[in-house]
């Protein structure tokens, strides 16, 4: 009886304290050693001059500054076009682009994963293969068709491919096959129609997996450079225009460090942020067993 | 004979009434290609076509400014026979790819599972974090420029030299002993990518009462109940998992361009993609990327179904 009380305290039956101790010590060793470069580049951005360039090197700062963000402030505002340009294109370009993948891949995503329809299988597999497409394999003859379409220098080159990447419909279509289909079929007996029921029913049913194409919709289009299509200084992305203040070398070393850690701090944020609910909508859905 | 002369006649009516069948299906469902239109276009122009046009481009001498000029396997030929650097690239991306694919994915594998089992929610979130954080960071791995850098300044110099350990500072970006080392492990800190977040969210929604039933029929250990019971029931995500890092580990090149530099010191950190960004966004000679792009996309697919026949075993 007291052994059955003790083990009911454990998440797990099978799990050792020893063990849980020691994969906790891994976990944690393991974890410093992803931590501890991000600290450092946070630590170096907010380096003096002179604590920079010093021998020994020291890991974190002794006195903090701003000085590294201050300088690429002005080197900003010293650039061709305004720098909230830069800033507005990478907005734009990002929101857009999320929003629409969102969207288009969800509506594709429902039918694959929710209708019967000849050739679906068929549309599948081609998209699970096409999940091994990295964009180095199609960057060239995307260029010609961008050209041919006379969409090279525009947003439209930079968005559109990023609306129809095949992880995001992928994923949505694993996460849209858990949705029960008796709740479906109730509301097309009640004579709801298929547009009604993928906005009513299916879409709010699949919350955890809109945070998931949301992040990495986001995360490829935040660090875009787009420098092979684009060439108009307005049209410019803010990594393309940050990559031109690191690319001076080491007499900007800090002014890089502080670029390296203004373009982390935005996705890890939103990682933060939606992960969490993630969480919250995978507990909420775990009652039902 | 005879029985041919009827055969026929019937397979062709029933080709016949499949052939409508079909077309009443595809009719009726009307509403789902609806559904599918707007993606499968894009799908098409922006991935589909371009990976068909660089299979056929690959077949040609291409500079952009000529029409492309057919000239046969001539671009593969050249690539395995005449092109040192290419063979070197072939030698670097697989070492990467042998390396830090397996050793990323079960990296991956192995701490979602140790994170699955801290119960607080927030540290679990947290952890989970951290060894994200690296993946989505953008272009933070140029910490790793300062960590090893040439100068004294650097930290490994630094330290190393005040330990008395070394006394001047080692070329790490510099050296071919050293690139290939220090650009493993960049690579695998940045390893923690979709695949990891898909085993969080498979360790998560492995149903409970099997743990339950595992423990009836005997399951001693936790590394028996990953086996038979966490792993089988995730089969879908070590798959996806698998994709996911086969097709980042093939594609390295960022990183290695911005640490050890483009090309990299005697091309010691020089890989396919890179070899394919050389000859296609330098070079333009369109025909010769394509078929690097082609080949690499080959061999992507061969391991992919190399991995499948493996995990259909897991749990077994």
């Amino acid at each position: 009886m007291k052994s059955l009380f003790r083990h009911r305290k454990r998440s797990k039956q099978s799990h050792s304290r020893a063990g849980d101790f020691l994969s906790l010590l891994i976990l944690i060793s393991m974890g410093c050693f992803m931590a501890l470069p991000l600290v450092l580049a946070i630590s170096n951005s907010l380096k003096p001059l002179e604590e920079l360039f010093i021998f020994p090197p020291r890991f974190l700062v002794r006195n903090p500054t701003l000085n590294n963000f201050h300088d690429v402030f002005v080197l900003m505002s010293q650039s061709w076009v305004p720098f909230t340009r830069y800033i507005f294109n990478t907005v734009f370009i990002t929101v857009t682009g999320t929003f629409g993948h969102l969207i288009i891949a969800s509506l594709c995503a429902y039918a694959l994963a929710k209708h019967n329809f000849p050739g679906q299988k068929f549309i599948f597999w081609i998209i699970v293969t096409a999940l091994m497409f990295s964009t180095q394999v199609t960057a060239i003859p995307n260029y010609l068709i961008m050209s041919k379409i006379g969409w090279l220098d525009t947003y439209l080159s930079l968005v559109v491919p990023a609306i129809a990447k095949p992880l995001g419909l992928f994923l949505m279509k694993q996460f849209m096959e858990q949705i029960p289909t008796t709740l479906l079929e109730a509301s097309r007996i009640d004579g709801a129609s298929e547009w009604k029921i993928f906005w009513g029913i299916a879409m709010p049913q699949v919350k955890p997996a809109w945070l998931t194409l949301i992040i990495f919709c986001f995360q490829d289009l935040w660090n875009l450079q787009g420098s092979n299509y684009i060439y108009s200084e307005q049209l410019k992305t803010l990594p393309y225009a940050l990559s031109q203040i690191s690319a001076a070398g080491i007499a900007r070393s800090g002014a890089t460090a502080a670029v390296a850690v203004i373009m982390m701090v935005v996705p890890i944020t939103i990682f933060m942020i939606s992960q969490s609910n993630i969480i919250e909508t995978m507990a909420s859905s775990g009652i039902k067993e | 004979m005879k029985e041919n002369q009827k055969l026929f006649p019937m397979l062709r009516e029933y080709g016949k009434i499949k052939a409508k069948l079909l077309w009443k299906n595809m009719k009726k469902s009307k509403t789902s290609y609806l559904f599918i239109a707007p993606y499968c276009l894009l799908f098409l122009l922006f991935y589909l076509v371009p990976v068909l046009t660089s299979m056929g481009l690959s077949f040609t001498y291409f500079n952009v400014l000529e029409p492309p000029r057919f000239i046969g396997w001539k671009n593969y030929i050249d690539l395995f026979f005449a092109d040192e650097i290419f063979l070197k690239a072939v030698k670097n991306t697989f070492l990467f790819a042998v390396i830090t694919g397996p050793i990323g994915y079960f990296l991956a594998l192995f701490i979602a599972w140790m994170i699955n089992d801290i119960k607080n929610t927030k540290i679990r979130a947290f952890m989970t974090l951290v060894f994200y954080a690296p993946t989505i960071s953008g272009q933070a791995y140029v910490v790793w420029k300062y960590i090893f850098s040439s100068d004294t300044y650097g930290l490994a110099n630094g330290w190393l030299m005040k330990l008395g350990a070394i006394f001047g500072p080692i070329l790490w970006f510099e050296d071919e002993k050293y690139i290939m080392p220090i650009l493993i492990v960049v690579v695998l800190w940045m390893s923690m990518g979709t695949g990891f977040l898909s085993f969080i969210a498979g360790l998560q929604n492995v149903d409970r009462s099997l743990y339950e039933a595992g423990y009836m029929d005997g399951v001693k250990n936790r590394f028996q109940e990953l086996w038979y019971i966490t792993l089988p029931s995730m089969k879908e995500q070590l798959m996806f998992g698998a994709v996911m890092t086969i097709t980042s580990s093939f594609a390295i090149h960022d990183q290695l361009a911005a640490l050890a530099g483009f090309p990299s010191v005697n091309y010691s950190a020089h890989t396919v993609v890179s070899h394919l960004i050389d000859y296609g966004t330098i070079r333009f000679e369109m025909g010769y990327a394509s078929a690097i792009a082609t080949l690499l996309f080959m061999v992507m697919i061969l391991c992919n179904k190399l991995v499948q026949l493996i995990l259909r075993r897991v749990g077994q």
